[in-house]
């Protein structure tokens, strides 16, 4: 599992940071270094092109794992830089992001990144998003291939009247999940599973039910 | 009797019926939803007002449907999941309802990035399957699919599309099959240009004898041009538009006339296919042309029940 993040504009990221004085950068060592989005390299080419806008970098680190809770300590263990810049930005994933913020009460806190999805690496270099955390999981029902991420109208009960050769009638790239659900239910010759019909979602254990959250006693 | 609607009557009677679609304005004069209506009136048995067509914003298909209602001309209303929840959904065909529109037809809708917002949500709450279950439950059990009760009656004709054109092929009975189980009563296809992959079709959903659960209306779009012809095969998703169209659309003087042709024998072929009930012609934006279709095909009049 992966978080695919993209760069920002940079024109995004100047706006950001128009009245801040001193910049930290922050990247992470895990999946935005893998990515080239957020890595040692990433962070050192933006603190050029920041000082090339006059901005002064206070200081920089990539934290090895950016949404762990050990963030924290990382950051701790520079405050003095960090004391000297009023914002952080952060090029890594919106986890990262709110990991750092969480840490830094005083401080502005900005991404650098587009935080896209969560993916897999199904061949080298090629990621596909694998799942939007919705809370009441259908992968039981369609052959463990989400239906949610992998279809572009988010069917629940079969492919719609665009499926051609395989392909997503929202772009020829982009292969057509209702497809592929329905070679592997046929490999698995569970085809017949397809004719009970889906259920309305409840979309209430998703974002559509308010903010998410719980409590485990530990 | 579900709904009593016109279509209704002339498919139930075993009567072929004909369905013709009108698409309302992106603005908001209603002449030219009653422009269309008074085209389409003699020619066909029900006219499908469009919802939100290729993703594009137009008047609604509910506003569209009461013009033609007002008009005496009967309104098949098109309905996406893209756009509304199962509460706007359902909200709607209250008014419909109210308004005396009796035939729905429940439909996915092609994806907001073909249309002038591709960067709306879409909202895909439900799906075109869930819809049509919906809609039945209104009918039949006179509750809203939360649970509670319907005020009054909810008297609905439940359409919805199918594309034999579309893949998987042999998956795409299933999918009807499970549109009837879900409650569909009559099904609008996609544009049939290949008329012996529809025949195919068409015998699969006769030897799983669907045709007698469903009344299904194969889809026509009559072509103007050599370059709507290139157009529907490139650019269209999931219609098919066989090379020998394309090339006597190519090499013709009148181009308007030999699409007319083509047509013509389109629906006379689909005519002789077992289990087809009926015809529906998108004729976009050239409804002036249905009338002298339905004529020159000998379906003309229609049936008075
Ligand atoms: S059904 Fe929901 S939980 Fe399961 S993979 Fe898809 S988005 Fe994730
Ligand atoms: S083509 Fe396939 S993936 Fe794309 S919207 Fe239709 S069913 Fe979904």
């Amino acid at each position: 599992m992966i978080t695919i993040t993209k760069p920002k504009p940079f024109e995004e990221i100047k706006q950001y940071l128009k009245r801040s004085k001193g910049v930290y950068l922050v990247g992470c060592g895990t999946c935005a270094t893998m990515l080239h989005t957020g890595g040692k390299s990433e962070v050192l080419s933006m603190k050029d092109k920041l000082e090339a806008e006059g901005k002064k970098v206070t200081g920089w680190m990539v934290i090895p794992t950016g949404c762990d809770p050990l963030a924290g300590k990382a950051l701790e263990t520079k405050a003095d830089d960090i004391n000297a810049a009023d914002s952080i930005l952060v090029m890594s994933c919106s986890f990262e992001v709110q990991t750092v913020r969480l840490y830094s009460p005083n401080k502005s806190v900005y991404p650098a990144l587009d935080t896209m999805f969560i993916g897999k690496e199904e061949r080298p270099g090629y990621f596909a998003e694998v799942c939007l955390q919705c809370g009441s999981c259908i992968l039981g029902r369609t052959a463990a291939i989400c239906p949610l991420v992998r279809c572009a109208k988010l069917l629940f009960n079969g492919p719609c009247g665009g499926s051609v050769g395989g392909k997503c009638e929202v772009d020829p790239g982009t292969p057509c999940g209702w497809q592929q659900i329905i070679d592997r239910l046929t490999t698995l010759g569970q085809l017949d599973q397809l004719e009970e019909i889906e259920p309305v979602k409840d979309w209430s254990t998703s974002v559509s039910g308010g903010p998410r959250q719980i409590t485990f006693e530990l | 009797m579900k709904a009593g609607t016109n279509l209704e009557k002339v498919l139930e009677s075993g009567q072929f019926a004909v369905t013709a679609e009108a698409g309302p304005p992106k603005g908001t004069n209603p002449d030219v939803i009653r422009k269309r209506g008074e085209l389409l009136r003699s020619g066909c048995d029900a006219v499908n007002i469009t919802d939100n067509q290729t993703a594009i914003v137009r008047m609604s298909s509910l506003a569209g449907c009461i013009l033609l209602k007002q008009m005496g001309v009967e309104p098949v209303m098109q309905m996406v999941v893209r756009d509304r929840n199962r509460l706007a959904l359902q909200s709607d065909v209250l008014g419909g309802v109210a308004f005396g529109i009796g035939n729905f037809l429940c439909l996915s809708g092609d994806h907001q990035k073909f249309g002038n917002h591709p960067t709306a949500r879409g909202v895909f709450d439900i799906d075109s399957i869930q819809l049509i279950q919906m809609l039945k439950k209104m009918r039949d059990e006179k509750k809203f699919l939360g649970g509670d009760d319907i005020s009054g009656e909810a008297p609905l004709f439940i359409g919805a599309a199918e594309n034999p054109f579309a893949d998987p092929f042999e998956y795409r009975v299933h999918r009807l099959a499970k549109k009837i189980k879900a409650g569909v009563d009559f099904i609008q296809t996609q544009a049939v240009y290949d008329v012996a992959r529809f025949a195919q079709w068409m015998k699969m959903v006769t030897e799983m004898g669907l045709d007698k659960q469903v009344h299904i209306l194969a889809g026509v779009i009559p072509i103007k041009s050599a370059g709507m012809a290139r157009y529907m095969k490139s650019s269209v998703p999931g219609v098919s538009v066989p090379d020998s169209i394309v090339t006597r659309m190519a090499g013709t003087k009148n181009a308007k006339e030999e699409g007319v042709n083509i047509i013509l024998e389109i629906i006379g072929q689909i005519r002789q296919i077992p289990g087809v009930h009926g015809v529906h012609i998108m004729a976009v934006g050239w409804e002036e042309i249905v009338p002298d279709i339905v004529g020159r095909a000998g379906l003309l009049p229609r049936p008075k029940l």
